[in-house]
């Protein structure tokens, strides 16, 4: 008696799960011709860490880019159809974004995934988008695995490559810091190790004192800032994210340890970082320990407000996402949400996934916008931004200088300067080739 | 030479971090016998209070209060509302519990004071001691942390071995029931020892900020370090959790220095298991086992 | 050692017994897939592999009474073997999944054994340790295990006897269920059978069990090899649904869910890791759906699944201390105890 009830338990238990299954999917409808997409609207995907320990400063990322779309809505959209933006949270754990991915495209029927953040989360997708012919489009990262425009048609990439930036920012230092012991502090994984190879393609073999990898998510890095100051590293190469940027200064502010920063953009960011320094700033800004450091930007610094497009920015920020503070992830999100329209202006007035993957091969290096520096987008190469304009923290704020430059990430590409000057954003909508 | 001196100050300077955690750890396990994952949810809690009153009032040590009366206030709370009702059930389900109220805990200190990280002042200078014409990797901070753990340490190994109160704490955590037959108020007890391991978890909060940063997530790693040093020094020894956790930062930092930092957590891990084998109890333990 | 051998032995009836129960669930899990969608496919074959984890870790925790806080990196140790040998190697489906459960057990001999000297809350502390200790070899050996990136497989494509157009999705539905449905089949006659019962007598009184002739270390080490055989099992299946193996997917949170699903489920209890593996599975879309229904701050609405979770965490352990399946006896119970007709 007692086993067959067992049993009927063990059943009723696994129809109630399956039928929970099945009404959880229920009103899923799914149109083959062109998902996501209708006359009033068309709609993407994106999963991001909004939760979790990789959540500070990108969670503020895929809001913005919303908050661009509401922008361009109000205004009738692209082709008279609103863009959608679904953000689903990862926690940047992979398993979960295979399965938000999977959400997006098999549940939701999305058009298209947008601004996929981080590396070790986002390639777990890209072979599932590709056999599924979803266009991945604008990753939010700079590793060079999304630049195969033949192994992985559908993928394309958006901010410059680690290793090109790696290679500008080494020039800098082969030319001003000549003769001066570097040392690189930065991320074991595909950002910092991408940094290292465009420093280590620049900056002479025997320049290079030290190099330190941390582990995200082992927040001591007392022992490596040590050993880089004790090698003697007068120039200091920091490819971090904000949080192991401001650790780093901590430690050197400990040890009394001033050498010449050189910081990559993606942990610069001076509200991010002046905010985790705060108190050791005495109250100021908080920027007053990386005053002066090296740093670049493929977009106008955030605090420019005499450009045009940060105040466009500023003002759809007012508008449509006032909560967060305006910083470099603000601006990061609206100028690839900015690209993404173009994309779409250009796929035209009936777009199907394969015309906007087209649109971007063809005409993708001739966009211009935001950017200081134009695409490299062609039908091989999908690896977005060519290069950096060179800055420095002045007065808590980053200031460009010395005119943008472009290069190949590859090891004897020259670095050449870019001469073509940023259009003035359209008085509405977006403007393309 | 010197890069063996800057990791052993590093390794005292982190460790007293852990230990200050373990130290919370360890009172509430004597206390009550459970095992509490939302320590470190409570303390981040009472931090955040601490910032905010701080930056309203512009007085570190008023903040540094508050936070230490919080803490009190939260302990007592969450064992009066909460764990009072799990307490006399299954071990595993206090687990869970405190689990759920560690995710509550963060989730709702997201949606209060926002995921992005934020600085915490340090209770004294950060810049290391100027010896021989070079600052070296400790600080006046660090001393202080030191100084507090030991004494909190101290405190309560003459609490629980020495005075009538610690010796009814231990008795109502260890058999509840005769303990009331011979007049101990249990559930008084509990509430305290709740109460005193908060006050506790929030000092190791404001010891811990400064050098991880304020978030909802930003102790977790420091939590988990921390509870690897209670049960290296032996759950039941406040002693042992000052030991645990300096043992185990000496390690992780020369492991991070003289080896990389990817291999942190298995060192943590080769550690814990080197010490619990030769000692199943941790470090400090005393009572043998019976082995049949 | 001839107590021992008629232990071994099953009884035929508990052997008929799980038949019936593994072909009933089986037939029920088959007309499932044919009727849900793409998506749910593979959150049917994702509940499938969390069950496969969760009842090993429900005999671990539940019928032998040890606590693990690392089976998280014992899946972890399943899932890199059925990466490595079926993306570098280009082994098959079935024989890598046999390897990825052989490994793990291996694993599961060390783990098993150090445990035997450690109690409680030792216990935990150490399986914790190994649960964050084990991904960092993979950052270690960054060439051999792809760092933090991980390693992708191809995904399992259907046989051509199935047709040309068969879902992909349903194929690896297919697969993880018949894991899972493995899993329950040799976990229904290990908790019937002799070895169950010894577990369950090392639990209760370690001392009076050795008395009757038990090897009490022994007998725990072998819970533990049978839960990290069956964590083994669900790593591989979880590589080939997802084809990932990645160390992101296997932090601490993964080894604490495991220990919440089979106490909020019911612990010791197969049926208890169903309802875990639901809870696992189907929790997580739920708190989501509610936190979007409100037109809420990001900065609310990204955290309050997360607070949804913990509060429903307290509440169901507060409501239910014996778990779902607690719940569902109770209310069964009554009505079954009711004479027909009254």
């Amino acid at each position: 008696m007692r086993a067959t009830s067992h049993k009927a338990r063990a059943v009723g238990a696994l129809c109630a799960l399956v039928v929970a299954l099945a009404a959880a999917g229920c009103g899923s409808s799914s149109s083959s011709s062109a998902p996501g997409v209708s006359s009033t609207s068309i709609t993407f995907g994106t999963h991001q860490p909004l939760t979790g320990p990789a959540a500070p400063g990108y969670s503020e990322i895929a809001a913005a880019s919303q908050a661009f779309f509401s922008y361009l809505d109000a205004q009738g959209g692209i082709y008279g159809r609103k863009v959608n933006l679904i953000i689903k949270n990862d926690e940047y754990n992979p398993t979960q974004t295979v399965n938000v991915t999977h959400q997006l495209v098999l549940s939701e029927n999305v058009f298209g995934i947008f601004e996929g953040l981080g590396t070790p989360t986002h390639t777990k997708v890209v072979g599932f988008l590709n056999s599924e012919k979803v266009p991945d489009m604008f990753v939010a990262s700079g590793c060079a695995c999304w630049d195969n425009g033949s192994a992985q048609p559908y993928t394309f990439g958006w901010q410059p490559n680690y290793t090109i930036e790696g290679k500008i920012l080494g020039q800098y230092i082969k030319q001003h810091f000549a003769g001066k012991k570097v040392g690189v502090f930065y991320q074991d994984d595909d950002f910092g190790t991408g940094g290292l190879t465009g420093i280590r393609y620049e900056v002479p073999a025997s320049q290079i004192v030290s190099t330190q990898p941390y582990q995200p998510g082992v927040t001591n890095v007392a022992p490596q800032i040590t050993a880089l100051k004790s090698a003697g590293a007068e120039v200091l190469v920091d490819f971090t994210v904000p949080i192991y940027t401001a650790l780093g200064q901590l430690t050197s502010f400990t040890l009394g340890y001033k050498p010449q920063l050189v910081v990559s953009n993606v942990g610069i960011d001076p509200t991010t970082v002046g905010g985790l320094l705060k108190t050791f700033s005495k109250g100021k800004a908080g920027t007053e320990l990386i005053e002066g450091a090296v740093t670049d930007g493929y977009l106008p610094s955030s605090t420019e407000t005499s450009n045009p497009w940060i105040a466009l920015f500023k003002k759809v920020h007012n508008s449509y996402d006032s909560s967060a503070p305006f910083d470099g992830n603000v601006e990061y999100g609206m100028a690839n949400a900015y690209t993404l329209a173009q994309a779409l202006q250009l796929a035209g007035k009936n777009p199907t996934r394969q015309g906007l993957v087209n649109a971007v091969n063809e005409k993708g290096s001739k966009l211009s916008g935001p950017g200081l520096v134009p695409f490299r987008y062609s039908s091989t190469v999908h690896g977005g931004y060519s290069g950096v304009e060179l800055g420095q923290i002045r007065n808590g704020k980053i200031v460009l200088f010395g005119g943008p430059l472009v290069t190949e990430p590859t090891a004897g590409s020259p670095i050449t300067p870019y001469t073509g000057t940023q259009p003035a954003p359209p008085a509405s909508g977006v403007s393309v080739p | 030479m010197t890069k063996f001196i800057d990791l052993t100050l590093n390794g005292i300077s982190t460790g007293a971090v852990y230990a200050a955690v373990a130290l919370a750890l360890v009172l509430i396990w004597r206390a009550t016998r459970i095992v509490n994952f939302a320590q470190g949810g409570m303390f981040m809690v009472t931090t955040f209070i601490a910032s905010s009153v701080i930056s309203a009032s512009g007085s570190y040590w008023l903040g540094f209060a508050v936070a230490l009366v919080c803490g009190l206030v939260l302990g007592a709370i969450v064992e009066r509302l909460l764990m009072r009702r799990v307490e006399s059930g299954p071990p595993l389900n206090a687990v869970i519990v405190a689990l759920g109220l560690l995710i509550l805990l963060e989730a709702l200190a997201g949606m209060i004071w926002g995921n992005t990280p934020r600085s915490f002042p340090p209770a004294f200078s950060i810049r290391g001691y100027d010896i021989g014409g070079t600052h070296v990797l400790f600080s006046p901070n660090d001393t202080f942390t030191v100084l507090v753990v030991i004494g909190v340490a101290l405190v309560l190994r003459v609490l629980f071995q020495g005075t009538a109160l610690g010796l009814q704490m231990r008795a109502a955590a260890f058999q509840p029931e005769i303990a009331r037959m011979l007049g101990v108020r249990v559930s008084r007890m509990f509430t305290l020892g709740w109460a005193l391991a908060a006050f506790v978890g929030s000092l190791a909060g404001l010891l811990i900020a400064p050098s991880v940063f304020l978030g909802p997530n930003q102790f977790d790693p420091i939590l988990i370090f921390g509870f690897t040093a209670a049960v290296l020094g032996g759950l039941d020894h406040p002693l042992g959790a000052a030991v645990g956790g300096v043992l185990l930062g000496l390690t992780l930092s020369y492991v991070s220095g003289y080896e990389g930092a990817s291999l942190v957590t298995l060192a943590a891990l080769v550690v814990l298991i080197v010490v619990l084998m030769v000692r199943p109890g941790g470090l400090f333990s005393s009572t043998l086992e019976r082995r049949v | 050692m001839s107590s021992m051998r008629s232990r071994l032995r099953a009884s035929t009836g508990t052997l008929a017994r799980s038949l019936g129960l593994v072909l009933l669930a089986g037939v029920v899990l088959f007309v499932a897939s044919e009727l849900l969608d793409s998506y749910d496919e593979l959150q049917l074959a994702n509940g499938a592999y969390y069950f496969a984890v969760l009842a090993g870790l429900t005999v671990l925790t539940g019928l032998s009474g040890q606590i693990s806080l690392g089976h998280g990196a014992l899946m972890m140790v399943g899932a890199y073997t059925v990466a490595l040998l079926v993306g570098n190697e280009q082994w098959a489906l079935v024989p890598a999944l046999l390897a990825a459960v052989v490994i793990t057990a291996l694993v599961g001999i060390l783990v098993g054994a150090a445990a035997t000297r450690l109690r409680g809350p030792y216990l935990a502390g150490a399986t914790l340790a190994f649960a964050i200790g084990l991904p960092a070899l993979a950052d270690r050996f960054p060439a051999t295990f792809g760092g933090e990136n991980g390693l992708v497989i191809n995904p399992p494509t259907p046989p051509s006897s199935l047709g040309a157009s068969f879902p992909l999705e349903r194929w690896e539905a297919w697969i993880a269920c018949a894991g899972a449905l493995i899993v329950l089949f040799l976990a229904n006659n290990l908790l019937h059978s002799g070895i169950g019962r010894s577990f369950r007598a090392v639990r209760d009184d370690e001392i009076a069990a050795s008395l009757c002739g038990l090897h009490v270390g022994r007998v725990q080490t072998l819970a533990f090899v049978v839960s990290a055989a069956c964590a083994g099992l669900a790593g591989g299946l979880l590589t080939v649904v997802l084809q990932l193996a990645a160390p992101g997917a296997f932090e601490v949170g993964l080894s604490l869910a495991l220990l919440t699903a089979i106490v909020l489920g019911g612990l010791g209890s197969l049926v208890g890791a169903i309802w875990g593996a639901a809870v696992l599975v189907l929790l997580p879309g739920w708190t989501n759906d509610i936190a979007h229904s409100f037109s809420l701050s990001t900065r609310v609405s990204a955290n309050l699944p997360l607070a949804i979770y913990g509060l429903v965490l307290i509440v169901a352990m507060l409501a239910w201390p014996s778990g779902i399946q607690g719940g569902v006896r109770r209310i069964i119970g009554p009505l079954r105890r009711r004479p027909a007709g009254g």
